[in-house]
């Protein structure tokens, strides 16, 4: 079918101007947060209500047309790069917060609604929303359930997966499903649980109940510089092996402190050649109690200095240099690609010396961030995508340090998602019957594989052309 | 041969034979789902820890361990399963208490077993030894499989290996009585929920709500001399018999329905016997009721009924599902199991 006779099959149901045909309005919708890849969809679509987006799904269905759904187009793994053959099904106009009940301590909301925006909303109760991606100003908490979004915060308060109670969704047949409930475990298969994750790929949510939980009263955070990257890595899991579950913990490298000193003047010491950042929060006693373990272990390995924020004030400008060292990066390297792999925390100092080693290879530079407590990586490799092969070199240095996660015991993505980006590292993650059974389960979900075909999981045949190489 | 060899052997000469098989861990849930039906898979054997590194807060057991051993092994290291699952007498394994998706009081603070599970190994109805998730806590790499078992009740394969996230035990706990009906209990346990306060569990029965604090000791005085209501020292035993569902109210019902529900929704059918978890979210019922009544009441309060000990186990003990997430089901099921091997019927009738 034509494209414009598509187009005026949607406009039977969704209003003129939220179905968009034109190459220029259909740009901004080209690629996600991961701009290096691009393609223009057939339409992009904009449903207001999920009864349209059911009649979209049926639609689609019907014509045989791939459907990619999009949340606020922040995604790292190209998850919502649209197909060319496909309509872009964009969320965006779902956007209100349906529900707040604080004594039951959720909220139901439509999967356009900002991840920041659920904290501010219950704010008032003293209450808040935990899982905190650092795109959190601009991501959409419907995006987040495709992507499992963590955050900085996941050691204590955990992923998506772990502070959503009950969502609606729409099947490829246009089908509603919901799953969960308004208590706290369900019966029968954990269905919600295969959803958040899923990249888009078994259905489009439409409602969204979140966990919504007491704010702390104290937070305090600890900052810490070291001379060597192991001491680092040893301090974090003494910290752990003290009893301790900091509500943050995070790692950074001498090009990372560099950078997001020179951007956010933190007080990041610049010789230091890891920084570690530990946040406690709860009550008085517990705040109190914490950071005195945390500074005898940090005294213990080695820190070569060591300071506790006074008040919000110096807790907020310490996070600042973390939270901006992805732009702060940004400053000093025309690109950045940014990896996600998980590993084992014992095999930091391993796993960063072979990165080094890489980038000593591919001639390329590398500042570490790192969600320490959990293990989340995130390597930023610096290169100038307007230097002829230099993408393609990135790319390669890329998927060496995700077989290098794997190789350790971790895996190729802690919470930014395959999308197209991870497809061949897939292959490393998981062996050919494992594949199949991904599959099938895609299959369950999606015979005709019209929902975001492409992504995710590699297909067999996919398997095939990839392992023959 | 091996004791996985020997899962692996029977669960493919039962694919060969269209055969249906029961998977048994320790036998401590038969009592959950439907009539089982099939011969025995005894998974009891394939037990034993296969690494655990405490500072990484991971441990993975093979599923026939019980969760008492395990207890056992992580408080050697002064940690512990965060979800506080049941024992059942010791009987109770960690593959079958992930299939049943059990979770102890302190699940609303502490999270279920289902948060917590990192990873598994399962064999699936093809006869293929697969492994999904990892040991690491943060892995969206393909579907959470891992986590989609949690409640499936082995009717999608047979878990052979699970990796589980595990917390610090914390130093000390507190135990606070107030006497308040069920409605005041209800208001009361959702209040406090809302404050940040080191709560590990609230419930309440016949009278009495119950609330525990567990973590440093000047951080449970503090918060626990905020509270109303008479201070009992160490309560332990209480906490573990509710854990254990062995306390008198579960002892003394042979029938027993269990409410997930929204956990500010009114308390409702007074006149019966209840005990009401889980800061209001999780109630037991004892008693024969109407089951299309209880769904009501069930649905009116934002979550399910199951039926959790008597009635007629060959007529449908979960919730009623709409046809088109049964279908969605069946055809998961068929991605899994196409020869209908595991657990048939045990978690539905038609599947």
């Amino acid at each position: 079918m034509d494209t414009a006779s598509l187009a005026s099959m949607f406009r039977e149901f969704v209003e003129d101007n939220f179905v968009v045909s034109n190459a220029e309005s259909k740009r901004p919708f080209e690629c996600d947060g991961l701009s290096v890849y691009k393609e223009m969809p057939r339409l992009v679509v904009m449903p207001g209500s999920t009864e349209q987006v059911q009649k979209a799904m049926r639609l689609c269905q019907r014509h045989d047309v791939p459907v990619v759904v999009r949340g606020a187009g922040t995604g790292l793994s190209g998850g919502a790069l649209p197909h060319v053959d496909g309509v872009l099904l964009s969320l965006t106009r779902l956007s209100r917060i349906i529900e707040i009940d604080p004594e039951a301590r959720l909220a139901r909301v439509q999967p356009g609604v900002r991840n920041l925006e659920i904290s501010e909303a219950c704010d008032a109760h003293g209450l808040f929303y935990a899982p905190d991606p650092s795109s959190q100003i601009a991501c959409s908490i419907g995006g987040n359930v495709a992507e499992n979004a963590g955050g900085v915060h996941c050691l204590k308060y955990g992923l998506t997966v772990h502070n959503i109670l009950q969502m609606t969704l729409v099947t490829i047949d246009g089908e509603i499903i919901t799953v969960g409930n308004e208590g706290l475990d369900s019966t029968g298969p954990d269905l919600m649980a295969l959803m958040i994750g899923s990249e888009g790929m078994l259905g489009v949510v439409t409602e969204i109940t979140v966990k919504l939980l007491p704010k702390p009263s104290h937070c305090q955070v600890v900052l810490a510089s070291f001379d060597d990257i192991e001491s680092a890595g040893d301090a974090v899991s003494a910290v752990i092996a003290d009893g301790i579950i900091p509500a943050g913990f995070e790692m950074m490298d001498r090009n990372a402190i560099r950078a997001a000193e020179a951007y956010a003047h933190a007080g990041y010491d610049t010789n230091a050649a890891a920084l570690l950042l530990c946040e406690l929060d709860g009550t008085a006693e517990e705040v109190r109690a914490g950071i005195e373990q945390v500074l005898t272990v940090f005294e213990q390995y080695r820190a070569t200095s060591v300071r506790v924020s006074r008040d919000e004030e110096e807790r907020a400008l310490y996070w600042k240099g973390r939270k901006s060292a992805f732009p702060a990066i940004g400053r000093i390297s025309p690109d950045y690609y940014c990896m996600d792999g998980t590993i084992p925390r014992r095999m930091l100092s391993r796993v960063l010396s072979g990165i080094s080693q890489l980038s000593a290879e591919f001639d390329l530079r590398v500042a570490n961030v790192f969600h320490a407590g959990d293990g989340n990586m995130h390597p930023l490799i610096l290169f100038d995508e307007s230097k002829h092969g230099e993408l393609r070199k990135t790319e390669a240095f890329g998927a060496k340090i995700l077989e290098l996660c794997v190789e350790v015991g971790g895996c190729i993505t802690g919470e930014h998602g395959v999308g197209v980006e991870k497809l061949e590292q897939m292959l490393i993650q998981f062996d050919g019957p494992e594949l199949a059974q991904l599959n099938a389960i895609k299959d369950a979900w999606d015979p005709q594989g019209l929902l975001n075909p492409g992504k995710g999981v590699p297909t067999l045949k996919r398997c095939q052309e990839y392992r023959s190489l | 041969m091996t004791a996985l060899l020997q899962l692996l052997d029977q669960v493919r000469a039962a694919i060969s034979d269209s055969e249906p098989l029961c998977i048994v861990g320790g036998n401590s849930k038969r009592h959950l789902g439907r009539e089982p039906a099939g011969s025995p898979i005894e998974v009891a054997n394939y037990a034993g820890v296969v690494e655990y590194e405490a500072t990484e807060l991971v441990v993975t057991v093979r599923a026939g361990t019980t969760v008492r051993d395990l207890r056992e092994i992580l408080a050697e290291e002064n940690q512990m399963l965060a979800c506080d699952p049941p024992e059942f007498d010791g009987n109770a394994t960690i593959g079958g208490t992930l299939a049943c998706s059990q979770s102890g009081p302190s699940r609303p603070w502490h999270g279920s077993i289902r948060d917590h599970v990192l990873g598994v190994r399962l064999i699936n109805g093809k006869g293929e030894h697969l492994r999904f998730g990892g040991q690491v806590m943060k892995n969206v790499a393909g579907y959470d499989v891992s986590r989609l078992q949690a409640g499936a009740m082995g009717t999608y394969g047979l878990l052979t290996e699970v990796s589980l996230k595990v917390l610090p035990k914390p130093e000390s706990s507190m135990t606070v009585r107030r006497r308040l009906d069920a409605n005041e209990a209800i208001r009361a346990m959702n209040e406090i929920s809302m404050k940040p306060t080191p709560l590990t569990g609230a419930c309440w029965h016949d009278g009495d709500m119950y609330l525990r604090l567990s973590g440093p000791g000047a951080v449970v005085e503090a918060a626990a001399s905020g509270f109303e209501g008479e201070l009992l020292a160490d309560r332990a035993a209480f906490w573990t018999a509710l854990r254990d569902q062995a306390s008198p109210f579960f002892e003394s019902a042979r029938d027993l329905w269990r409410f997930s529900v929204r956990p500010n929704s009114p308390h409702s059918k007074p006149q019966n016997d209840w005990l009401i978890d889980w800061g209001g979210a999780q109630r037991w019922l004892t008693g024969q009721h109407e089951s299309d009544e209880l769904e009501n009441i069930a649905a009116k309060s934002g979550g399910e009924v199951t039926r959790s000990r008597g009635g007629d186990r060959k007529a449908e003990g979960l919730p009623s599902l709409s046809g088109s997430k049964r279908a969605l089901l069946t055809r998961m099921k068929q991605a899994f199991d196409p020869a209908g091997v595991f657990n048939p019927g045990r978690l539905y009738s038609w599947m």
